[in-house]
């Protein structure tokens, strides 16, 4: 049987492409915007591109914000992507300051200009970067290849938790660590977008619907 | 490390074909769209570029449905640009599964659509392409049209702006050296890179592996689009990352 995947339209953004790349590895996909909608689905996935202020608006506008809190705290599987990832921790320094659904404990901050040995890189960070799966997260459900793979990430700001149990895997974007993946409990986001990471990222995907 | 250069297979299409010209013109077939956009992907691409040629000329861009079939079997970025004039035409080939598009007339004539579609979309959604021709005293023009159209506008003042505007990328279209195989126009994108800090494409003129090395290592480009030596199978994406793994430019790792 499909497993059913639910994806949260927050009206924001396009949902096209995670869709499609779930249905291709064999989710039976519905959009949902009701809290009625989180109450009742299995795997939630919130994606995300654009700025975390109107993605927070976007859910509480709907009443989303406690019904995806319940739905973690259930320990229920939830996917957040890129904005969706870091709208799971406390709070962002995006044009302020703005509390985000706090799954995680840490903040979103913008990547700093240069690393410590001064050397600067593009903002946004556009481009394939390899995962780096951390020693302090044993019980993965993802592919061992996925350690390693490059995956596709686009953003300008990164989320930085305060406990290393949260984090399963970084990236390193010229000698400055990112988080790549987060989990708590069955709750994980990534900072990437798994949908347009080639054959690893639907590997990720069919490992997080599998899981 | 610093983020690895992209490897972009530029796909010219006109009506239903894959086309290539020189100069952007004099356009030849080459086949069709997706199978050759599904090779390159299965290939370890990074990024699909999708360019309307004639779509200023209509006034519309036509890759819709071509977009709609590659995204069931291509799973990387694809940038679509040609003819996109509004926020509704963006919006409308991103929920055709586009990742990113590419703007070049429309935002020479009315500016204010890069920051439209970068607060509504993303910066990250809005790329500038820009067309550019060398002046006689070493400067460069903005055309349009494919190369058909004179701006009177400066490439690296223009380049500049876009950023301003908010653009994401630039994706920048030597039209002295496009199809020409004689390498890219390294003078341009080193001084384009230099100008912004936003990644810069370079696109126009690959001919052969040591081009590459040159405009990554000279000219700094963040990624660089590549059209007949992968069309005309010159080279092909897999020996094109090992050229690059051995030559110490940083590229994915990818494994067939």
């Amino acid at each position: 049987m499909k497993i059913k995947a639910s994806i949260i339209d927050y009206g924001l953004c396009n949902l096209y492409n995670v869709s499609n790349a779930l249905e291709h590895v064999g989710a039976d996909i519905s959009i949902i915007d009701k809290p009625e909608q989180i109450n009742k689905a299995s795997h939630i996935i919130l994606p995300g591109v654009g700025a975390f202020k109107n993605g927070m608006r976007g859910l509480k506008l709907r009443g989303l914000i406690d019904p995806i809190k319940e739905h973690i705290e259930k320990k229920q599987p939830f996917l957040g992507i890129c904005l969706g990832m870091q709208m799971m921790l406390s709070k962002s320094y995006e044009f302020g300051e703005i509390d985000g659904l706090d799954v995680i404990s840490g903040n979103v901050v913008k990547i700093p200009n240069e690393n410590k040995k001064n050397i600067s890189h593009k903002i946004p960070h556009i481009g394939w970067n390899s995962l780096s799966f951390s020693s302090d997260v044993q019980d993965s459900i993802f592919n061992e290849k996925i350690n390693k793979a490059s995956m596709y990430f686009v953003h300008s700001y990164k989320a930085d938790c305060n406990n290393k149990e949260n984090i399963v895997a970084v990236t390193n974007y010229n000698d400055i660590e990112i988080n790549a993946i987060i989990k708590h409990d069955n709750a994980y986001g990534c900072q990437f977008h798994p949908e347009k990471s080639g054959k690893y990222g639907l590997m990720l995907l069919n490992d997080f619907l599998n899981a | 490390m610093p983020s690895n250069i992209r490897l972009i297979a530029r796909l010219d299409i006109k009506g239903p074909n894959l086309i290539k010209g020189i100069h952007l013109e004099g356009l030849r077939v080459i086949g069709n769209p997706n199978d050759y956009a599904k090779k390159y992907y299965e290939s370890g691409v990074d990024e699909i570029i999708y360019m309307d040629t004639v779509a200023s000329l209509y006034g519309r861009n036509n890759l819709s449905d071509i977009v709609k079939k590659t995204v069931k079997d291509v799973y990387v970025p694809i940038t679509v640009g040609g003819g996109l004039r509004s926020i509704d035409d963006v919006k409308y080939l991103l929920r055709c599964g586009a990742e990113k598009v590419a703007i070049n007339t429309a935002a020479t004539k009315n500016p204010e659509l890069i920051t439209e579609v970068s607060r509504k979309f993303g910066s990250q959604c809005m790329v500038l392409s820009i067309e550019a021709k060398r002046n006689g005293d070493n400067s460069w023009e903005v055309y349009t049209e494919n190369g058909r159209q004179k701006t009177g506008m400066n490439v690296l003042e223009w380049a500049k702006k876009g950023e301003e505007l908010e653009a994401g990328e630039i994706l920048l279209t030597s039209v002295d050296y496009e199809g020409t195989k004689k390498g890219f126009d390294y003078e341009l994108i080193k001084k384009v890179s230099e100008a912004v800090s936003v990644p810069v494409i370079a696109s126009g003129g690959m001919g052969c592996l040591d081009d590459m090395l040159k405009v990554v290592h000279e000219s700094s480009a963040d990624a660089v689009a590549m059209a007949d030596i992968l069309h005309y199978e010159r080279s092909n994406i897999k020996k094109i990352r090992e050229y690059c793994h051995s030559n110490k430019i940083n590229v994915r790792e990818y494994e067939n």
